[in-house]
């Protein structure tokens, strides 16, 4: 069973109390960008064994997105951290690096 | 509030009592709830004043409900949903705030006896031993497979809500829940 604890209301609830939301900081392009780059927004996605970052709703909840990296061996949740930035916070990264050292997830390690 | 004096529309006596109440007034407040203005303004029309995290704080039969970092639920009289939703809109005017009367979209029902957790309990993912959840705490939840919300009144009293349209699917579970023949003591 995957714990995680929402950023937002502070609830530390069981899964069937969100709803993943996919894959995190993806880079939406949209009108003007290649092919390329629309084909890998659209359909590429990471399927990592191990640290991975997602989006989740705190859908029986607040009702709130927010981020969790978390272990997709170990369902070990390194951290939640809120919707609105880019990139997982540095003290998570670090974190993570103590617990899983030599990780890497796109262009993060 | 727990000797509430409102006529019940159904019930249930089992476990624990289970009452559904008829229809409250019911406003779904969004804004910024650091807002000095919208603090005031839910204080001057409701008599309450906007609730800590996850807390729902009530002066008799009027309360303020904190739902969400952006969102309060305001309890008022049954039929008063209108005027307060546009009391508040026109005291917020000019800001990002939103009020509307929500009255008829959600029903509230009272549980009352010791073994209200135990009820609980037994349909929310909700850790209900009296360290972690106190009376005045609020928990939007699941009840069985329907989106809930419940607040403690004191430790033999609690109110559940839930959407309208599935209001008969919540009372039978509650029913179902505190049925003597299945009686859990835990907490
Ligand atoms: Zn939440």
């Amino acid at each position: 069973m995957l714990i995680l604890t929402c950023p937002c209301c502070g609830v530390t609830g069981e899964e069937t109390e969100f709803h993943g939301g996919g894959e995190a900081h993806l880079t939406r392009y949209g009108p003007g960008s290649t092919d390329e780059e629309f084909q890998a927004y659209l359909f590429r996605r990471e399927n990592p064994k191990g640290v991975h970052f997602e989006r989740w709703r705190h859908v029986n909840g607040c009702g709130k997105w927010f981020h969790a990296a978390r272990c997709t061996v170990t369902l070990e949740v390194f951290g939640t951290y809120p919707a609105q930035t880019l990139r997982p916070p540095e003290d998570l990264l670090e974190r993570i690096r103590e617990k899983r050292p030599g990780w890497r997830w796109k262009d993060l390690s | 509030m727990s000797n509430s004096q409102i006529p019940v529309t159904q019930s249930f006596d089992g476990v624990v009592e289970v009452l559904a109440l008829p229809a409250q007034g019911m406003v779904t407040l969004r804004g910024d709830l650091a807002d000095e203005r919208l603090r005031e303004a839910v204080n001057d029309t409701v008599g309450v004043e906007v609730p800590l995290v996850r807390r729902a704080d009530f002066q008799d039969a009027r309360g303020v409900i904190w739902m969400s970092p952006d969102e309060l639920l305001l309890i008022v009289g049954a039929g008063q949903g209108a005027a307060i939703a546009d009391r508040l809109q026109t005291s917020l005017a000019g800001g990002h705030a939103l009020a509307v009367d929500v009255s008829d979209a959600r029903v509230v029902f009272e549980l009352r006896g010791r073994r209200l957790r135990e009820v609980i309990a037994k349909l929310a993912p909700v850790d209900m031993s009296p360290d972690a959840f106190t009376p005045g705490d609020f928990r939007r939840t699941r009840f069985g497979q329907i989106a809930a919300a419940f607040w403690l009144v004191d430790d033999t009293c609690a109110r559940v809500i839930c959407f309208r349209s599935v209001a008969d699917y919540m009372f039978g579970m509650l029913c179902h829940a505190a049925d003597p023949a299945a009686e859990l003591i835990v907490y």
